[in-house]
């Protein structure tokens, strides 16, 4: 049992609900005085949770929904604690209020942030539920007992409903300690429950960003520049003739066509006469050039430095060398960036699909030069995220059109806006080394990266750092005007496909199997490890025998399937995997993956093994297909013609997922999955074919 | 701007539109059907798909003067009550993420079953190939089409 002492006004607040209910509000733990101080007096109690008198319970999800799950396994912890049954609960997307601790989705870190203060809402508001109904029946509380949705006097067996007693409930003030359950009496944590918002999504209900309908809105079409341009002059000539176009603003660089449907302000905008002025324009192969200097060269400032590599390599009998590329990724998510703003009087009221709502918040502010406490946000569900909507250009974008045309807009991109627009994942190089000593150990591993606006293209102590007596890291960062941004588990994308890859090198140099030297390294890391190591040694041990074990790791070639093993640790969780792989007349071919996860404790296991197959497809296809390239500033994929997305022939016909079995915390799923599966395949190319994969994407080889 | 009259999910709504607007931007802009979803606008993504007399069609290159008196139905009317043996089995198998894609996805598979009641993984490959999901849903889509022609899919 776990029990937490708080006072009651630094946690949560309880007022009525109209109409005879309760209605309870969430405050933050941790929040820093003057906050705390500011809040009493300017915001409102926020409704996170609500119990009519007829006992409908509301659960606020106050995440942004991205398709990671959160909308359905966030409130799922407040249910399981306030102990009523899933049926009767209704979930309501909330939108973005300071007493909400986290409303971001990114670093997987809903559940995790989440964890211990969602349940002890649903706790807390349990308690008072119980005291209330204890106090009707003039009963000690000790003798009641609150489950699946009522209040139970245990010596009597008289019974009342939660909202029999919300409106008294209500009234109460006092709540000092909040106890948590046993997990092992856990009724809704650890089911599978689907996605609370299935029923309409598959019958087409309006909930995205794009879908927003509002009085007067105008559909927005903005013509923005490619990387290194500025707009110098422009002519609206012709846009002002096409029916249906209201009105052309400029703001800064972007010229906006404001119209009465999206079609006339697209062809509105495509009429624009613009004149650009050059500023720096780049490309891809200059990115490549420049990189392929850097990565000859020493940081002064290495990210890790155990030992000396430089002795280590110069004295080994054995270096191994290989270089890896990666290319920049757009986040292509399905629902293109879009944002309504309606800026008036000193206010703005904005709505639409954000990753991150305070954010968005606080750079429309900013803008528009206005108080924060002046712009209201208020969150759709989202077509996709995988970090594009972190940003806030678009939001911003859509604020300062409404500012500057005065009328509300819904501000859309094409997909094409959406290619060249992008906050991609940068492009980098990678140039790994390693010394193998006589006795065949490896004794040095020194990584040289480069990447585009990313100071730290690596992870310093991914494994096998700790394993390795010299051990170093330099990343060099080539500044550029292509703007990058976090795209799902960044620098784990990429890098993982990089180790895992030159841990199979030397592997293969070695005449090692892959997985015991993975496990060998580990032991070392454990027993006689070198610097730090931030990663538990007997987890990854673990995910990595489990995945061997279900992948029948070993067997090569059989029936023409070659395996290749893939494992990484991110965002809390260990993930190991084992991909069956042929290639078909030059064609690669991804049978099966097998896949065993820490996670932590799972809250939903179908949500989750959903994150899994998904991330794990995205892996896939990336690796496969993925690379968008630049001439002179402008992107030269501009659709899903030329930039290609995995595609159900594509996809493996199955995935095979197994949990190691945890009672520990919760941790992040909506990323880790993703970046393992990439060299899990690109080894089983190798095992196939004996043609390394050091460029991605894979689609750029030709196999015989 | 002209006046067409278009059949609709069984109903006929007159609209006003340019003759060279995609009908995915008249059902969405014009008559709020906004379940048809805009990915690409160059049919290559499915989120689009709509059906013109029984074959899955990409709404956003459709010019809407090219539809004529053709019965059009949308992921609004594929059922009155949301019970589409496809629609129930995309609940059943928990399919969606982000979901955006998914009315699309089900539209092409609807179509699919009118005319291949049992279709086998190559099948569903062949006739989903144009819809994309960007979370990765292929398995679970696979899996609610198979379930949803188990039950007698065509509905």
């Amino acid at each position: 049992m776990n029990t937490m002492t708080v006072s009651r006004r630094s946690f949560i607040k309880v007022s009525a609900l109209a109409g005879g209910g309760l209605m309870l509000g969430f405050k933050v733990i941790a929040r820093s005085m003057e906050e705390e101080a500011t809040e009493e007096g300017v915001y409102s109690l926020n409704a996170f949770l609500k119990i009519d008198s007829k006992g409908i319970v509301t659960i606020m999800a106050p995440n942004p929904e991205v398709g990671q799950g959160v909308k359905t396994s966030l409130p799922m912890l407040v249910a399981e604690e306030l102990d009523v049954k899933w049926e009767d609960v209704v979930v309501e997307q909330a939108p973005l209020n300071r007493s909400f601790e986290r409303q971001v989705a990114g670093g997987s870190g809903s559940i995790r942030s989440s964890w211990e203060s969602f349940r002890k809402a649903g706790a807390g508001a349990k308690q008072l539920l119980t005291e209330a109904a204890a106090k009707t029946w003039s009963v000690n509380v000790s003798e009641c007992l609150a489950e699946n949705g009522f209040v139970i006097h245990k010596p009597s067996g008289k019974k009342l409903g939660y909202g029999e007693v919300a409106g008294k409930a209500s009234t109460l003030t006092t709540l000092a300690e909040i106890k948590l359950k046993d997990p092992k009496d856990y009724k809704i944590i650890g089911t599978r429950v689907r996605n609370v918002d299935t029923k309409n999504i598959v019958t087409g209900k309006s909930l995205y960003g794009i879908d927003t309908r509002r009085e007067g809105m105008f559909y927005t079409m903005v013509a923005r520049p490619t990387f290194g341009k500025k707009l110098k002059s422009f002519d609206d000539v012709e846009t002002r003739k096409v029916p249906g176009v209201k009105n052309v603003v400029r703001w800064e660089n972007r010229v906006a066509v404001l119209a009465t449907s999206t079609w006339a302000a697209k062809k509105g905008r495509d009429a624009l006469k613009l004149e650009w002025e050059d500023e720096k324009l780049e490309s891809t192969i200059d990115h490549q050039e420049a990189f392929k200097k850097l990565i000859q060269q020493k940081h002064d400032a290495p990210k890790r430095n155990d030992g000396d590599v430089d002795k280590s390599l110069a004295g080994s009998k054995k270096v191994l060398e290989s270089t890896f590329e990666a290319p920049f990724l757009p986040h292509a998510s399905m629902e293109p960036m879009n944002f309504f703003a309606d800026v008036k009087d000193g206010k703005a009221e904005v709505y639409g699909p954000t990753q991150t709502p305070a954010r968005t918040r606080t750079e429309i502010a900013k803008a528009l030069n206005i108080f924060e406490d002046n712009v209201t946000v208020g969150m759709s569900r989202q077509g996709g995220g995988f970090g594009r909507r972190l940003q806030a250009d678009y939001s911003v974008e859509a604020a300062m059109i409404s500012s500057i045309a005065k009328a509300p807009v819904q501000v859309i991109w094409t997909r094409e806006d959406d290619m060249q627009g992008g906050f991609y994942r940068p492009t980098g190089m990678y140039r790994y080394r390693a010394a193998i000593t006589d006795n065949n150990e490896l004794d040095a591993w020194y990584l040289i990266a480069a990447a585009s606006n990313q100071p730290n293209a690596s992870r310093e102590n991914s494994f096998p750092a700790g394993a390795v007596p010299n051990f170093r890291i330099d990343s060099h960062n080539l500044e550029s005007n292509i703007t990058i941004g976090p795209w799902r588990a960044p620098n784990h994308n990429f890098i993982a496909f990089a180790e895992e890859t030159f841990i199979d090198e030397i592997a293969t140099e070695l005449k090692k199997d892959a997985v015991a030297l993975r496990l060998e390294l580990l032991d070392r890391a454990k027993n006689n490890k070198f610097g730090a190591v931030t990663y538990d040694v007997d987890k990854y041990k673990a995910v990595i025998k489990t995945a061997a074990e279900m992948g029948n790791w070993g067997k090569q070639g059989k029936d023409g399937i070659y395996k290749g093993f893939g494992a990484h640790f991110s965002f809390g969780t260990y993930v190991a995997q084992v991909a069956d792989v042929s290639i078909e007349a030059g064609k690669v071919r991804v049978h099966k993956i097998y896949c065993a996860v820490d996670c932590g404790r799972v809250i939903n296991p179908s949500g989750a093994e959903n994150q899994i197959e998904g991330g794990i497809i995205d892996g896939i296809g990336h690796a496969l297909f993925g690379e968008l390239t630049f001439e002179k500033g402008v992107a030269l994929q501009k659709n899903f013609n030329t930039y290609k997305l995995i595609r159900m022939p594509d996809a493996p016909l199955a995935i095979e997922v197994k949990f190691i079995d945890t009672e520990a915390s919760p941790q992040g799923l909506g990323e880790p999955c993703l970046p393992p599966v990439i060299p899990a395949i690109t080894n089983a190319i190798f095992a196939a074919t004996g043609q390394r994969v050091r460029r991605l994407p894979v689609s750029l080889m030709t196999f015989s | 701007m002209a006046t067409y009259s278009l059949n609709i999910n069984g109903k006929p709504y007159p609209v006003e539109a340019a003759p060279d607007t995609p009908l995915l931007w008249v059902l969405r802009d014009e008559l709020n059907l906004v379940g048809t979803k805009y990915g690409c606008g160059v049919a290559q993504c499915g989120a689009c798909t709509v059906h013109l007399n029984d074959t899955a069609m990409r709404s956003c290159s459709l010019p809407v003067s090219a539809v004529g008196n053709k019965k059009i139905t949308t992921i609004e009317g594929l059922s009155e009550k949301g019970d589409h043996p496809l629609q129930l089995a995309w609940d059943e198998a928990d399919v969606p993420q982000c979901g955006y894609c998914q009315a699309g996805q089900i539209m092409t598979a609807a179509a699919l079953l009118k005319h291949n009641a049992n279709p086998t993984d190559k099948d569903i490959d062949k006739a989903m190939a144009g819809n994309i999901c960007r979370c990765g849903t292929y398995k679970r889509i696979r899996q609610a089409i198979h379930l949803a022609a188990q039950k007698g899919g065509k509905s």
